[in-house]
């Protein structure tokens, strides 16, 4: 006799999907088995980490006047690179444009980029494959990055930068280099890298002339020598062990430290590298501080963080924990048109939605800006493009601004930990800030 | 002849003096004196001057050099001539790791030997060697071209792009993709000429030729042992 599944007395329980095997993990099995590859993207870490939302400023009290928000100053102007160069930098606004390449983005994208921060006081930074005409032409301060792969290195363009960035790491993949995928390989990309066109170009994780922080320190030497100790030099590392990268980029003779923590934006790289190497922006400040403060060195050598960096809110928290400025790359990308839900009919036919997007290795990209197909790629204005990150760019300067008064500082650089609480144990441990209502900080005092 | 000691002054007095030689002037020919094994002589020039080196030199001699002709008459440190971009530079004696990585463009000539990675991720120089070469070198090779008149090292030209790679000796293993390719007339024509402005005199046809299979140029996971 068959067995009866429907008995009306006997309770059904509900299909229960498994937590260990979500429908997400299953489709990417299934990926898997059908493809034999692991999963590119672009992007950042997708999972939740503790992150600035978890923290909050106290704002002002009986014993903490605040400014007035209309009348009071509140300056936001950095210096950066003043503790060996000849000419530092001058930013009106602490905020950066991140180190995106030439090839992961469209020209157009790159000018764009270069407008907006000139617009707004503030630089952009060259990416691997070099540094092009347009970039330098719109960008009043260009940083130039140094990378493993030297695409497009060339002594000229060096001494065209305002500043030089050595790149070590990204908080995406910290241990990890580059891949660009042959489709994005224009003519002109392959010629500035000097590779044929159309081959998969894989970026070096580690630098071809020189190992380790004592190596660094003569490479250094020799960029400065170059450039007649005039430029800037930073140190770029990915979030992965913050206190010594830091430290040893002191030693090794960096103006500036720039620190990307692991929801830090990629062109392209594995989505395990992404999610499962390096740490949360917010794990990563408290350290580097700390290195800087015990090297005598705070405020001296820059500290810029990056990593998920969104709001004039994400700007001042930063700040408050010792940051000198943050760098913005995926947030820029936004500004400029990425994942805008004007383009969702394009994003559905390659099987995504606006929001979601992140197959910014293809070079098919709707909104213009990470392709490098002509049609595409005019549909970005790079002079609308500008406008637009000035717009945003101002709109966060204003929010840290209007947070900094309510603490009473009359200069972001005066935010402290001591202006902010914690709402999650994790973020109090982290950004060693008390949870909110206690003063209670984990790990200090003993517990 | 300009002197510069190094022993009574400055790296960075004597590379400010080299580097600002405009073109035209006269003050092209320069003597290095007690270089003592320093790091990051002669980096930067960019104009058609002659320096001599007289003695051993620590990393990055001549690093992104741009026209200059340098001589160094002692063994070369780490990334001698690294990203050079047009010009001579010439190790009379030995040079060590990386010689000539990334070099875009020029003639790196060492008469002794070089270790490992010799023109790693060289992107249009020549670099002839006198000696042999160590391991892994001209991994990532893009363009250009390693002559290499003793032996070869493990893993010749790993993962290896359009840079050719020509070796009159023994060749330990190669790398990744590298393989042996025909030594046609061009190739014979083009060695004849790198020998020669290297200052070596020997025989173009006693060497082989190697190249890139190509077979790493996009990704295929039926290749994923040999990434
Ligand atoms: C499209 C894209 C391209 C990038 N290219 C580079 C690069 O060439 N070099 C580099 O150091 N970082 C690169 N990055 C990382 C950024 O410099 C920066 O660390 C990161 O975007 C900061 O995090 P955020 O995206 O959350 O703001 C890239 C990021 C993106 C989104």
């Amino acid at each position: 006799m068959p067995m009866d599944h429907h008995k009306p007395n006997i309770p059904a329980t509900p299909p229960r999907q498994s937590w260990t095997f979500s429908q997400d993990v299953n489709a990417e099995i299934r990926r898997a088995a059908a493809t034999g590859i692991y999963d590119i993207r672009g992007g950042g870490a997708k999972r939740r980490v503790p992150h600035f939302d978890d923290l909050l400023f106290l704002g002002a009290s009986i014993s903490r006047y605040p400014l007035e928000g209309y009348r009071e100053r509140c300056d936001t102007n950095v210096t950066i690179g003043a503790r060996f160069a000849k000419k530092p930098i001058e930013l009106e606004i602490p905020i950066t444009i991140a180190g995106m390449s030439f090839g992961s983005l469209s020209g157009a994208a790159k000018e764009a980029l270069g407008r907006g921060a000139s617009l707004a006081g503030t630089s952009t930074t060259t990416g691997d494959g070099g540094m092009t005409p347009e970039e330098r032409g719109h960008s009043k301060l260009l940083v130039y990055q140094y990378l493993p792969s030297r695409y497009g290195m060339n002594p000229d363009d060096l001494r065209k930068a305002d500043a030089i960035e050595i790149v070590v790491g990204q908080g995406a993949k910290p241990g990890g280099g580059g891949m660009l995928l042959g489709q994005k390989i224009s003519d002109r990309v392959a010629e500035m890298r000097d590779l044929p066109m159309g081959i998969d170009q894989r970026s070096a994780c580690r630098h071809p002339d020189w190992t380790g922080p004592d190596d660094m320190e003569i490479k250094i030497l020799e960029l400065r020598e170059i450039t007649g100790w005039e430029k800037p030099i930073y140190v770029k590392i990915g979030g992965a062990r913050p206190y010594y990268d830091t430290a040893l980029a002191v030693k090794a003779g960096a103006d500036a430290i720039v620190l990307d923590g692991m929801q830090g934006g990629t062109a392209a790289t594995q989505d395990v590298f992404i999610e499962h190497v390096g740490m949360p922006t917010l794990a990563c400040l408290r350290p580097a501080v700390q290195a800087l403060q015990d090297l005598g060195m705070h405020r001296e050598v820059q500290l810029i963080v990056s990593g998920g960096i969104r709001t004039g809110a994400d700007v001042a928290k930063a700040l408050a924990l010792g940051a000198d400025a943050v760098s913005i790359g995926t947030a820029a990308l936004v500004a400029l048109g990425d994942n805008d839900p004007k383009w969702e009919d394009e994003y559905q036919k390659l099987g995504t939605t606006a929001g979601a997007y992140d197959d910014w290795h293809e070079g098919l990209d709707p909104a213009g800006i990470t392709t490098q197909v002509p049609e595409l790629e005019a549909r970005l204005d790079p002079i609308e493009g500008g406008r637009r990150l000035r717009n945003y760019l101002k709109t966060m300067t204003l929010e840290a601004q209007t947070l900094a008064r309510a603490c009473g500082k009359s200069h972001l650089h005066k935010l402290e930990p001591e202006d902010l609480c914690a709402l999650t144990m994790e973020a109090a441990a982290m950004a060693q800030v008390p949870l909110a209502g206690t003063e209670w900080i984990p790990g200090k005092n003993g517990f | 002849m300009e002197r510069y000691d190094l022993a009574t002054g400055s790296l960075r007095e004597m590379n400010a003096q080299l580097q600002a030689v405009a073109p035209g002037e006269n003050l092209t020919a320069w003597e290095i004196l007690n270089p003592d094994g320093r790091h990051a002589i002669a980096v930067g020039l960019d104009a058609p001057i002659e320096v001599r080196v007289m003695g051993p030199t620590g990393y990055y001699c001549s690093g992104m050099n741009q026209q200059a002709t340098v001589r160094i008459r002692g063994n070369a440190g780490p990334g001698v001539a690294e990203n050079m971009m047009s010009g001579k530079v010439i190790v009379e004696g030995d040079a060590s790791q990386y010689a000539g990585a990334t070099g875009r463009g020029g003639l790196l000539a060492i008469k002794g030997n070089a270790s490992s990675r010799c023109g790693i991720s060289m992107k249009g120089i020549d670099i002839v060697v006198g000696g042999s070469v160590g391991h892994m070198s001209c991994f990532m090779g893009q363009k250009g071209n390693l002559v290499v008149c003793g032996d070869a090292g493990e893993a010749l030209g790993d993962s290896l792009y359009e840079a050719r790679v020509f070796v009159r000796g023994s060749v330990k293993s190669l790398g990744a993709d590298c393989v042996e390719k025909e030594m046609r007339p061009e190739h014979l024509a083009a060695l004849e000429n790198l020998l020669e402005s290297a200052e070596i005199d020997t025989d173009p046809a006693d060497f082989r030729r190697y190249g890139s299979a190509r077979r790493l140029y996009n990704f295929d996971i039926d290749n994923a042992g040999a990434y």
